[in-house]
Formats: structure tokens, C-alpha cells, sequence
């Protein structure tokens, strides 16, 4: 009876899986197909690779600035949400509850909400879209509060006398800072910062109201092929994109396992 | 008299650590509350800005008929699907969620973080490539775009593939965090596993279901994109609503249905305690790394 259960339950999980990485291995296989439609196997081909990486087709050039995008996104988020981090944990309740209050709003409310108020507010100032001002400070407000979260744990976990016995031995107050404070709290700073490309990479709706009329973000690209010349070429050469990128991830967290396990069976034998 | 000195540098460095909340807080006053006000602004005037409740009549008489009309307009129905769709997304979620956690939470697997990466990394890849292979299954099936009914099904489905880990990663959190000895105890006396699971693990992971059903909920309301890349434009959510409206600079109309979401935001959040709970960040997976 007891192994009947365990059955069950690894079937069950085993469905989940399926379930949430059909749609991704189904893009992987016809990315070698030769033909841009998902009902017809015309062969074996890496005509959509070939597509994919050629600079003159739109799909690359497009990867590369939204990848940009997110760089400059996620590092000017993560500076703004550590610091403002360290800020909130130090402030005094009321200040530190209500801040904590609002930097929660754009992580709950609805993202489409946060993109039309924004982009109301960016209208009411007049601010030129093409100064790509409005798009990095749009998705700032998407990101930065993710990073905030990220970071104040890690403050709650620090052992605050060492910022103390920094001071005693004559340390200045941003020494104590850089050389106490930030390397207990970096695990929490470099997960705030992934979390802020991902989520960067992932909006749609903020960069759809604020960004250049001329620029387009990966999101934008495919939300808008509908119709059009090369439509589906350029569809099946982003199948060659997600299987890149799924194979891209799936190798980072094999190696980061690997290391992680070689890492703690080191310090069993040390012990 | 030596006291004072040390106490008094000690205050003027806490002063100093406080500052800091000085730029992120300028940042959330001007770029999260002010948009939130003008949309408030928006709602609350007509084209010339003077005060108004004409766009809440608008939208909520429908097709001019009073408010019996507002039952029968598009509105309402846009209105109802949402809630349907996210309400039967949330539960869907939920049901499958939360065994996933538990069966990984109460396994006997070595590396239980690793195994649950298994659940988080599709999640990186982009958003909208994620829609778009489901998109891709769908027509591959012969579901795409078939009839109303199935653009219902294929949404839903849509929202669940899309937060079935912002759903998953709280729960695990909670149940994992769950001390064994509590478990022990209830066994000790009598409780069957059943009972056990009913009386102890379900209640003290409650606030890791509150926190998924807060990321789960709304978004599955209001995320179009879904909607519209996966039934080819032909079903409208709430937050369809809001697109059209600012689109076509609807403005003082996109705003009152921004104004209700929001709304509907803090009643979400209030409700499942969103606002004293640190777990929408590990629901986006930061507890991972």
C-alpha cells in the first residue's frame, strides 16, 4: 500500500513536470525542424539557427538591446534597493513600516496598473520617450521593490555587533559600511539582482508604454507578430532563441548543483 | 562625562545609516504614490479636468440602460469572465501547487532546494516565449482559437503554466519551515495522518497559501497578454480594459478601471495579510539563491 502512494505521488510530479516543460521542449525540437510550422516535420535543419544568429534579420539585434536593457535596469535597481534596503532597516518603525508599506504596491498591484499610472505621470511631466529615461525608470519601479525584499532578510540575519566592533576599532562609518555590512548582505544584494533582470527581461507592459518608438524589446517583438512580412520565419527562429536560452539555463543550474554538492561533501570530509 | 561622547557618535551614525532611506524613498513617492494619485485624479474628472462621477456612471450603466443594464453589458460580462478565470486559475493553482510542495517538502530527497529549481527554471525563460510555446502546443493540438468555450480553457491554462511557481514557492517555504517535533507530538497522541495534515501542516502553512493566492489572483485578472496571444485577441479580460482605453487616450475611462483594480488590490491585500508578510519575494524564488 505504502509504495502504491509513493507511486502516486512521483506520477503526480512527474505530470507537473510535463506539464510545465511541454510547451518549452516542443519549441526545442522544432527549432532543428526544417519547416516554420509545428504540425509539419520537413527534416532535420538549423535553418532557424542559421536565421536566429544572421545580425541583418530583426531577432538578434532586438535580444541583444533588450539584454542592455536589463543590465542597466537591474544594476541601477539593485544600488537603489540596497542602499534604500540598509536605509528602511535602520529607519525607525513608523518610517520603516510605511516605507516597506509602498515599496509592497508595485509588487502586488496588477503590472498593467503600474505601467498606466506611470506612463500618466510620464505624460503629465512631458518627458521625451526617447530619452529612454521613462523606460529605465519604469522598470525600475517594477524591480527595485524586489530587490528591497531580497536584501532585508539578509539585514535581520546580520550580526549587528560586528558593525560595531568595526567602529570601536576606528573604522569610519562607509568603511564600516563596504567592509561589515555589504559582504553579510551580498547573497541577498546578487539574488535581488537576478531576480531584477528576470523580471526586466520578462515585462511587456511597462516597456509597451514608455519605451522609444523606435526601440522594441523581445516581449514587444513577438507580442506584435501577428501579421507581416517574415512573420513566420522570424517566429521559428525565436523557437532557436528559447531553446538556447533553456539550454543556457539548464547547464547553470546542473554546474551550480555540482559545484554546491562537491562544495558541502568537501566540508564533510574537512569535518 | 566619557558616556556621552561614545553615545553620542553612536547616535549621529544610526542618523547617518537612516539617511540612506532618503533616495528610495524620493524614488517611491514620486514614481509609485504620484501615479497612483493621478490615476485617481483621472478617474475623478472628465477631458476639461473638472470633477466629475460621470466615468463610474459610464462604466457602470453599461450601455446606458441604469444599472439593471450594467448586468447585460460587455462590461459586466468582461467583468465576469475575469473573475471567473482568475478565481478557477487560483484554485487550479492551489491544487496542484500545493501537493507538489508537500510531496518535495516531506520527501526524502537529499538536495529538496535543487529538485524544487526543477519547478522554477521555466520561469526564466522570457514571459512572453513561454506564452508563445504554449501558444505553439495549443495550435500543435488542435485547441487554438477552436470556439469560445476552449479560449476559456486555453486562457486559464495559460495563467496557471504561467504562476504555477509563484504559487509553488511560498507553499514549500511554509511547509518546510514547519517543525518535525510539532508532527511527533500530534502522532504521539493519537492524530492519523490525515488529521495530522488537517490540524497541524494545513494551518501553519496558511500564510504560504495566502501569499500565492495574493500573487495569483490579480494577475491572472489582468495579465492580457495572455489572453490575447493565447485565443488570437478573442477573449477580453479586465485588464484588456485598461489597453483599449489608454490606447485609444481614453484616459479618464482607463483610469476608473485602474482605479477598481487597485482597489481590488488592497482588498486582496488586506484580506490574505500581504502587507506583514515577507513572502511575496520568495514567491518570485529570492529564497533560493
Amino acid at each position: 500500500m505504502v509504495k502504491i502512494g509513493t507511486c502516486l505521488k512521483w506520477f503526480f510530479i512527474g505530470l507537473v513536470v510535463l506539464f510545465i516543460y511541454a510547451p518549452i521542449v516542443l519549441l526545442t525540437v522544432n527549432s532543428f525542424n526544417a519547416s516554420d510550422r509545428i504540425q509539419i516535420w520537413d527534416g532535420f535543419s538549423l535553418e532557424h539557427y542559421k536565421y536566429f544568429f544572421d545580425f541583418d534579420h530583426e531577432p538578434l539585434p532586438i535580444v541583444l538591446q533588450t539584454l542592455a536593457l536589463a543590465a542597466v535596469v537591474a544594476t541601477l535597481s539593485t544600488l537603489l534597493g540596497t542602499v534604500g534596503a540598509i536605509g528602511i532597516f535602520y529607519s525607525k518603525k513608523k518610517v520603516a513600516g510605511a516605507l516597506s508599506g509602498v515599496n509592497r504596491i508595485p509588487v502586488i498591484n496588477a503590472e498593467v496598473v503600474t505601467a498606466i499610472s506611470f506612463a500618466l505621470l510620464v505624460t503629465a511631466l512631458n518627458v521625451d520617450k526617447s530619452t529612454y529615461i521613462p523606460l529605465i525608470l519604469g522598470q525600475m519601479v517594477l524591480c527595485t521593490p524586489f530587490v528591497v525584499l531580497s536584501v532585508i532578510p539578509k539585514l535581520k540575519q546580520m550580526d549587528n555587533n560586528l558593525y560595531e566592533a568595526a567602529l570601536d576599532l576606528g573604522a569610519t562609518p562607509t568603511r564600516a559600511l563596504f567592509s561589515v555590512i555589504i559582504p553579510q548582505i551580498l547573497p541577498g544584494i546578487l539574488s535581488g539582482f537576478l531576480l531584477a533582470v528576470t523580471l526586466s527581461l520578462d515585462d511587456y507592459v511597462i516597456a509597451a508604454y514608455t519605451s522609444p518608438d523606435s526601440f522594441k524589446t523581445i516581449s514587444m517583438h513577438i507580442y506584435g507578430l501577428t501579421r507581416g512580412r517574415h512573420v513566420e520565419e522570424i517566429k521559428a527562429s525565436y523557437w532557436a532563441f528559447t531553446a538556447i536560452i533553456f539550454l543556457i539555463i539548464v547547464v547553470a543550474v546542473v554546474t551550480a548543483n555540482v559545484v554546491s554538492l562537491k562544495k558541502s561533501k568537501k566540508q564533510t570530509v574537512k569535518e | 562625562m566619557t558616556n556621552i561622547t561614545p553615545h553620542a557618535q553612536k547616535m549621529r551614525l544610526h542618523f547617518s545609516r537612516k539617511l540612506l532611506a532618503i533616495p528610495y524613498g524620493l524614488f517611491l513617492a514620486l514614481f509609485v504614490v504620484i501615479p497612483l494619485l493621478i490615476i485617481v485624479y483621472y478617474a475623478f474628472t472628465d477631458r476639461s479636468g473638472n470633477f466629475t462621477l460621470e466615468n463610474f456612471a459610464d462604466f457602470f450603466s453599461g450601455n446606458g440602460e441604469g444599472i439593471l443594464g450594467f448586468f447585460r453589458s460587455s462590461t459586466c460580462r468582461t467583468i465576469g469572465r475575469s473573475l471567473f478565470i482568475a478565481l478557477t486559475s487560483t484554485i487550479l493553482c492551489l491544487l496542484i501547487a500545493y501537493p507538489v510542495a508537500y510531496i518535495i517538502a516531506r520527501s526524502k530527497l537529499k538536495n529538496k532546494a535543487a529538485f524544487l529549481l526543477l519547478f522554477i527554471v521555466p520561469m526564466w525563460v522570457n514571459f512572453v516565449l513561454r506564452i508563445n510555446a504554449l501558444r505553439e502546443l495549443f495550435i500543435w493540438i488542435g485547441t487554438f482559437n477552436k470556439s469560445d468555450n476552449w479560449n476559456l480553457v486555453n486562457t486559464i491554462i495559460g495563467m496557471v503554466y504561467d504562476f504555477l511557481p509563484f504559487m509553488i514557492l511560498p507553499v514549500y517555504t511554509t511547509i518546510i519551515k514547519i517543525d518535525k517535533s510539532y508532527l511527533e507530538a500530534a502522532r504521539d497522541l493519537g492524530a492519523t495522518g490525515a488529521k495530522t495534515f488537517l490540524k497541524v501542516t494545513l494551518p501553519l502553512s496558511k500564510a504560504g497559501i495566502m501569499s500565492g493566492i495574493s500573487m495569483v489572483f490579480l494577475p491572472s485578472m489582468t495579465n492580457y497578454v495572455v489572453s490575447n496571444w493565447l485565443t488570437y485577441n478573442n477573449t477580453a479580460i479586465i485588464g484588456s480594459f485598461i489597453e483599449q482605453a489608454f490606447r485609444n487616450t481614453l484616459w479618464n475611462q482607463g483610469s476608473v478601471t485602474a482605479l477598481i483594480l487597485l482597489l481590488l488590490m488592497f482588498l486582496m491585500t488586506w484580506l490574505t495579510g500581504g502587507f506583514k508578510e515577507d513572502t511575496q519575494a520568495e514567491a518570485r524564488g529570492t529564497s533560493l539563491w
